[in-house]
């Protein structure tokens, strides 16, 4: 379970965002929604301690993750697969390679098993065939797959998505969307998903985060959402007519 | 206050590398590759620079020493000493503060606004052992045995430009080079070349590291660690010359 306590974070003179308080239970799937520029990535970067707040806590089953020893983050930061904005594959090694990288270094599985998990994750993202192909070959929807079955290749307790759908076409978001449904429910996986597409977070999450005016805006379940009055959050979701006709289905 | 500012991210990136230095593991692979592209990779430019270098001096010497009062052989003490000395590392560290300086600086740049160092802390990984470490260490270690190249190509290249150009036998040059060699010079040059090395790997580290932006600013990182490892070169030539001479 992930708690954020009282979250305060600015960059110099610039606040982000304060005072802000979650939970995720186990199991679900978050969605955190926003303006651009609102400090969602910012956020989430935060979970796994990527950042610093200013103040505050986040409570990784219980374990305040800034209150930890560099080692000992290290270790919280192995529960957590991350889906970057840019997929963040590296460059200079292959798919098959990317997808093995954390297993290289951190189990010391044999080549055969490392073969077979890699393809295995593959699978998931239906990219077997691509396991021989360079990064930069792949297209945007094909790394942000490959850049899935890396987060997910040491199982972890929890995934987060920054922006999955972004940049992708109708039909690849959806994919995606599949896919982020697919980890949680067949795997049981916390996920927090940081969007701004509300298809995606109508396909995907089980509660929603309300980043706005520097704080935690609203926060409630999906159908929650749907029957809220609150101003902001109403002008947010309800932003272009396509959004108010899936809202309304 | 901002070269105040500047000073300590770089200081305390350095002790976080000399901190993660024991952790092998993690850098072994990327340590070896990294001697191959510091140093192998480095190997023509260098031989290209040390022949060069080594064959104007000659024949600059030649012509302005030409006097029947000076015997031959003194060109070829002044070239071998000054290519020991001074040329072989410094000309050597100039050259790879644009080779190697900017390849580590644009590779770490490149993986710091494409998310990937953000990637990799978030495996698990300590970022600054898997990729500072290695390249400082490859600098550090590569630097030396390309100062050893330089100045074989060097002199070698002095000594054919003599010959070639009718200037200096081979043999007066090199009793010029035997009559002034001193050990020291070349302690002095390996002590220069591993500065050298260090300066322009931590300084491109530190510059791609924590480059900020989209590919704007990973060319002003690129442009920074270059420019910066030259004049760190030459400052670093200078506090060593009084130093240690």
């Amino acid at each position: 379970m992930i708690e954020i306590k009282n979250l305060k974070k600015s960059f110099g003179d610039l606040l982000i965002w304060e005072d802000v308080n979650l939970k995720i239970d186990d199991g679900d799937t978050l969605a955190i929604i926003g303006r651009s520029g609102c400090g969602k990535s910012v956020l989430l970067k935060h979970l796994n301690a990527l950042l610093t707040p200013d103040s505050g806590e986040v409570l990784i089953d219980g374990k305040n993750i800034f209150e930890l020893d560099y080692v000992s983050q290290r270790k919280v930061r192995q529960k957590f697969g991350v889906l970057f904005q840019g997929s963040a594959l590296f460059d200079s090694i292959n798919t098959f390679e990317n997808v093995a990288f954390p297993l290289r270094y951190f189990t010391k599985d044999s080549e055969e098993e490392i073969y077979r998990k890699v393809m295995r994750s593959l699978g998931y993202v239906n990219l077997e065939m691509a396991a021989d192909k360079e990064t930069s070959e792949l297209s945007g929807g094909m790394k942000k797959r490959v850049g899935l079955a890396r987060a997910i290749i040491l199982e972890p307790e929890y995934i987060m998505y920054d922006e999955p759908t972004s940049g992708l076409d109708p039909e690849t978001a959806e994919e995606i969307n599949e896919l982020i449904s697919l980890m949680s429910d067949e795997f049981d996986i916390t996920s927090i998903v940081v969007t701004h597409d509300m298809h995606s977070v109508l396909k995907v999450a089980d509660k929603v985060a309300y980043l706005n005016d520097q704080k935690l805006s609203w926060y409630g379940t999906l159908e929650e959402m749907r029957e809220s009055d609150q101003e902001d959050l109403v002008n947010f979701t309800t932003a272009s007519e396509y959004q108010v006709k899936i809202l309304g289905n | 206050m901002y070269a105040l500012k500047e000073i300590g991210k770089y200081s305390t990136l350095l002790y976080q590398a000399l901190r993660s230095s024991t952790e092998w593991s993690t850098y072994r692979k990327n340590l070896f590759q990294e001697l191959v592209k510091v140093g192998y990779d480095s190997v023509p430019i260098i031989v290209l620079v040390g022949i060069f270098t080594g064959s104007v001096m000659t024949l600059q010497s030649a012509y302005q020493l030409e006097s029947a009062f000076i015997p031959l052989s003194t060109i070829g003490a002044i070239v071998s000493e000054s290519i020991l000395i001074e040329l072989a590392a410094v000309i050597s560290g100039l050259v790879l503060a644009g080779k190697v300086g900017a390849r580590v600086a644009t590779e770490l740049g490149n993986m710091r606004v494409s998310e990937q160092i953000d990637a990799l802390e978030s495996m698990g990984f300590n970022s600054v052992s898997f990729l500072v470490v290695p390249r400082v260490l490859a600098g550090i270690l590569m630097f030396p045995v390309l100062y050893i190249v330089a100045s074989i190509f060097g002199v070698g290249g002095g000594l054919a430009a003599g010959y070639f150009s009718g200037s200096v036998p081979p043999a007066d040059f090199l009793q010029g080079a035997r009559m002034y060699f001193y050990p020291w010079n070349i302690v002095f040059g390996f002590v220069k070349s591993f500065v050298f090395g260090f300066i322009i790997t931590s300084i491109a580290c530190y510059k791609g590291y924590y480059a900020t932006g989209g590919a704007e600013g990973v060319g002003k990182s690129t442009t920074n660690a270059t420019v910066l490892g030259c004049i760190y070169i030459l400052l670093a030539d200078f506090i060593l010359a009084v130093l240690l001479l």
